[in-house]
């Protein structure tokens, strides 16, 4: 065990660890955060995402000795209060059904967004490609990320359901 | 008004209010974690108004809320909101907001000075937590009728107070929680004021929780105000900011953590452990093991799963392999001899129908194991303190884990109690079920709270399945092309198929060996259509596997038990019926389904005919005979239909395709739902379960195989188990609520369970597309990239 330094959504942390804990144990563990999960520990689903420099960063394969940047998860996305605008399009469009992948889904759409503020649809698909989510809601977050983006009303997803007899 | 988002604080803040400002609050602050003390959801709502015992309560029992009484259902507070508990959990398709629309329609108080607490045993009564898509058509009618009876107390309490008789209750208004005098509107009562910080002490009536009743009726449709709104859910912004606690952040004071260790070869004998092999590493607490169960216990989560990987087990194999390789199942499942099987259904001669057949089509058609997989791993925390046993768990059935567990660890049901919370879902009998029993054992044995959670390969290979299916279907057609004969025979991997939270079939049991004598029958069922064949014959029958117990093919609930395989069969070879009959697909099932008028109260083959008309409206289907004629393209495009219904609700889907003829590879590009589940709720949450309900099954279709060689299950990731991605997802999902609110066409329909019937059509909607696209017809689930290509080539394609 020693200690290890960490800089999360602005406020440093010092615990008291073995240093090549995976990150995604200290920061739940440790600090207490319920953004980042659990989902596989292999690095494929996205569940335990977190950015590090700006770089959407999967934190169950990451040993905690090796950050050194500033650690953002999602609840530290929001900024005095208000919701950043990914998480708005996230309630807008009503995204989540469970919701246990959709800290992958926004964080890895945030460092997207801000790598590229105007995706294409394609470029949607491949960036989000790897943001796993069992309950499917893959068609409500392209709407969602599109909407982010201040692209059309993202309510493509939802204007498709028309309703017959009204 | 807060909308109580966070469930313990939910659960916190509800009762704090009930019980008129006592503070029972105690979220303590260690070393920057987040602990939860979970006092004040001991309290049972049956306690007078006021008196909290918190000693008392935090250490139980906790006997069960009676549903004869209106207290256990509402609670009107000081600041004139109101609190609904009720007996379910929330997948995440929103019906905890579907029922405080219900519900607070009912009551005549603001959507917004309502909420809800669901599925904890000990604060809400018993109804039976999720499944079957019930929710609504079923627990919603006591939710209804309870709301119902509260407001007419309320209105009786103000005519006393108002000096009236009661049969003068005409004379009021009521509406936002304010009860006016239609006379003077000056003078009002607010509920708050008429409960007077006490409570309803009204005794309803019914022999179970699903009859329970006041005496006041429900509201008819036309005068319901939230229902048939899409208000929005309230659950998704915490879920979205961060701050909902979930089963898997809840500590607790002394907590461990656990893994299991899984016999590496299925039905393989534990001989001896090394405990020296762990017994230095840091934070090592205890290796636990009884029978064939094996956890080890550390103090810290990493250390547990360091552990559990380097602990040093001697297994024994079995003498026989549990199973033969996922390659030769279908072969296996042809030649085994049946455990169970149903006397076939019969209508008119269907042997000599065939016979006389101017055309006979026969196929065969295959479907793997499929596995819940959630997107997290099981996983539960049970606390053992002052001799109860909590579980703080995301199974939707926290009242058969609530009952499983007492009988499993010898308790008194009362000295149990399930605190359910929000988690990865995985729709039906999931490993979750397990995982809560395991907490629980390990909790009593270690005496301090133990959380456990099952890693990815557990997950993936160890979760229940879905069974597996291989159908065998005969046509006959006359030579106008009308069908005169359908034969069905369907056989299931499904012996032993476990229930929920049996403490007798639940993994742990399996493993130490305390499970039951006779194993259930399993099922193979049969299509649901309205078709009208003169001769027709279902039948259906359960083989079994080598290894029945302590297996990963285990098979349990999952999503729609049963319809998406047997959908698949059954509306893929309708449509081989078309094609021989050179018939339209959407034409040829309407012929079936307007040949007969028959009808049933609920007016299904009405709503049959109409939400296939719908789809095919929505989707702007062009009559012709499939397949379409094929290009020189690379993309081959084409679409095909599949209808079914679930209990009441009727389902129509599309699916267009692109195939591509040089890497077998399948994109389906738009999706249409037609659905009719009678009475809408919430549009907007519903087309959400829609299109969550059809894409899984997409993954289903084009993906999901569980995988295995003659002694464990290989598919153990999202690598050798892939799922649904971004990139499959279809560029347009059309959903046509062809019942839909807020001006119902058919406000006399009641709401039916909309979610699972979605599931059905699905698999065999994108096989009918991709056949009108290739010529091809895929009869083996999954179409992966690998095998549709095997085909189209073997075909010449
Ligand atoms: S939990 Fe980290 S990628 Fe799955
Ligand atoms: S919303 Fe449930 S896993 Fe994505």
């Amino acid at each position: 065990m020693s200690n290890v330094t960490l800089n999360v959504n602005g406020t440093t942390h010092t615990v008291d660890i073995d240093p090549s804990t995976r990150l995604l144990y200290v920061l739940r563990n440790d600090l207490g955060l319920r953004g980042p999960r659990f989902g596989c520990g292999l690095g494929q689903c996205g569940a335990c995402t977190v950015i590090i420099d700006g770089v959407a960063t999967r934190s169950c394969v990451t040993p905690t000795s090796r950050v050194k940047g500033e650690i953002t998860t999602l609840e530290g996305l929001a900024k005095d209060g208000t919701l950043h605008p990914v998480q708005q399009a996230w309630i807008d469009e009503q995204v989540p059904q469970c919701g246990f992948c959709q800290n992958g889904q926004i964080m890895t759409a945030k460092a997207l967004l801000d790598r590229n503020p105007n995706p294409t649809d394609a470029e949607i698909r491949e960036g989000m490609a790897r943001a796993l989510c069992r309950c499917m809601t893959y068609y409500r977050i392209q709407a969602a990320v599109k909407r982010a983006a201040g692209g059309s009303s993202a309510a493509d997803a939802k204007s498709g359901g028309k309703v017959v007899g009204s | 008004m807060t909308t109580f988002t966070n469930i313990p604080k939910r659960i916190e803040d509800a009762l704090e209010q009930r019980s008129a400002g006592t503070s029972r609050r105690d979220f303590l602050k260690t070393s920057g974690v987040f602990v939860v003390s979970f006092g004040a959801a001991a309290v049972s709502p049956a306690l007078p108004f006021g008196v909290v015992a918190q000693g008392e309560a935090t250490a139980g029992p906790y006997p069960e809320p009676d549903f004869r009484e209106l207290d256990t259902w509402i609670a009107i507070h000081e600041n004139n909101t109101a609190t609904f508990f009720v007996g379910k959990t929330d997948c995440g398709q929103g019906t905890g907001t579907a029922f405080r629309q219900m519900m607070s329609d009912e009551l005549d108080i603001a959507y917004d000075d309502t909420s809800v607490i669901m599925g904890s045993t000990d604060v809400t009564p018993d109804q039976g937590g999720s499944g079957g898509s019930d929710a609504i058509q079923r627990d919603g009618w006591p939710m209804r009728r309870v709301a119902a009876e509260a407001r007419r107390v309320l209105l009786e309490l103000a005519c006393k107070r108002f000096g009236l008789p009661v049969e003068d209750v005409e004379q009021l208004n009521v509406s936002d929680a304010v009860i006016t005098l239609k006379s003077d509107p000056s003078k009002k009562l607010t509920y708050a004021e008429l409960i007077d910080g006490k409570q309803f002490h009204v005794t309803l009536t019914g022999d179970n929780v699903n009859e329970t009743t006041g005496t006041a009726a429900v509201k008819p449709v036309q005068e319901l105000r939230n229902v048939g709104q899409s208000l929005e859910r309230y659950d998704i912004p915490p879920k979205v900011d961060g701050s909902l606690t979930w089963a898997v952040d809840v500590k607790l004071p002394g907590m461990v953590h656990a893994r299991n260790v899984r016999p590496p070869v299925v039905g393989a004998k534990l001989i001896g452990i090394d405990e020296s092999s762990v017994k230095d590493l840091p934070g090592f607490i205890r290796v636990v093991s009884k029978g064939n169960y094996v956890a080890v216990v550390c103090e810290r989560e990493e250390q547990a799963i360091d552990a559990s990987r380097k602990l040093k087990v001697d297994w024994q194999k079995p003498a026989a392999a549990p199973f033969p390789t996922s390659d030769e199942l279908y072969a296996y499942m042809r030649s085994a001899t049946p455990m169970s099987s149903w006397d076939p259904d019969v209508v008119g001669d269907p042997e000599a129908a065939l016979e006389s057949a101017a055309t006979v089509v026969e196929a065969e058609y295959d479907f793997p194991f499929q596995g819940h997989t959630a997107f997290g791993p099981a996983h539960a925390l049970a606390d053992p303190s002052d001799g109860q046993m909590t579980i703080y768990s995301n199974d939707m059935k926290s009242y058969g884990m609530r009952r499983g567990v007492a009988e499993f660890l010898g308790m008194p049901n009362d000295q149990v109690r399930v605190v359910w919370m929000e988690g990865p879902q995985a729709y039906g009998r999931s490993a979750a079920d397990d995982a809560g029993f395991e907490a629980a054992f390990l909790a009593k044995e270690i005496g301090r709270p133990v959380r456990v959670q099952w890693m990815r390969d557990e997950e993936t290979a160890w979760d229940t399945k879905g069974p597996p299916y291989t159908f065998t279907l005969r046509g006959g057609l006359d030579g106008e092309g009308n069908v005169v004969a359908f034969d069905y025979k369907a056989q299931s991997v499904d012996y032993n198929h476990v229930g929920y939270n049996e403490a007798e079939t639940v993994l742990i049991a399996q493993l130490i060996g305390t499970r039951k004598e006779t194993p259930s029958a399993g099922r193979a069922t049969t299509p649901t259509d309205l078709y009208a064949i003169p001769n027709r014959r279902v039948t259906g029958k359960v083989v079994r596997l080598p290894a029945i117990w302590e297996t990963p093919l285990r098979t349990g609930n999952l999503r729609d038990p049963n319809g998406p395989q047997v959908t698949f069969a059954s509306e893929s070879f309708i449509d081989e019926l078309a094609a021989a009959a050179h018939a339209d697909p959407i034409a040829f099932r309407l012929k079936l389904l307007t040949a007969s008028t028959d009808d049933d109260s609920g007016f299904k083959r009405a709503r049959s005919i109409a939400v296939i008309r719908a789809a095919a409206d929505a989707y702007g289907w062009d009559t012709r005979v499939s397949p379409k004629p094929r290009d020189a393209e690379t993309i081959l495009t084409g679409r095909g239909m599949a209808y079914a219904y679930r209990s009441q609700t009727v389902v129509a889907e599309i699916a267009e395709v692109e195939v591509n003829r040089e890497t077998g590879h399948v994109w389906v590009k738009r999706l249409v739902c037609a659905h009719d589940c009678g009475l809408v709720i919430n549009p907007e949450a519903l087309r959400g379960t829609i299109e969550g309900g059809m894409l899984h099954s997409l993954s289903r279709a084009l993906h999901e195989e569980v995988r295995f060689d003659t002694e464990r299950v290989t598919s153990v990731d999202w690598r050798s188990h892939p799922s649904l991605t971004h990139a499959d997802t279809p560029a347009a999902i059309d959903v046509v609520l062809v019942n839909g609110d807020p001006n119902p066409d058919r406000p006399d329909l009641p709401p039916y369970g909309a979610g699972e019937a979605v599931c059905k059509p699905l698999i065999a909607a994108v096989a009918n597309a991709i056949y009108d696209a290739t010529g091809v017809r895929l009869r083996r689930v999954p179409f992966r990239d690998e095998r549709v290509l095997a085909q189209l080539k073997a075909a010449g394609v």
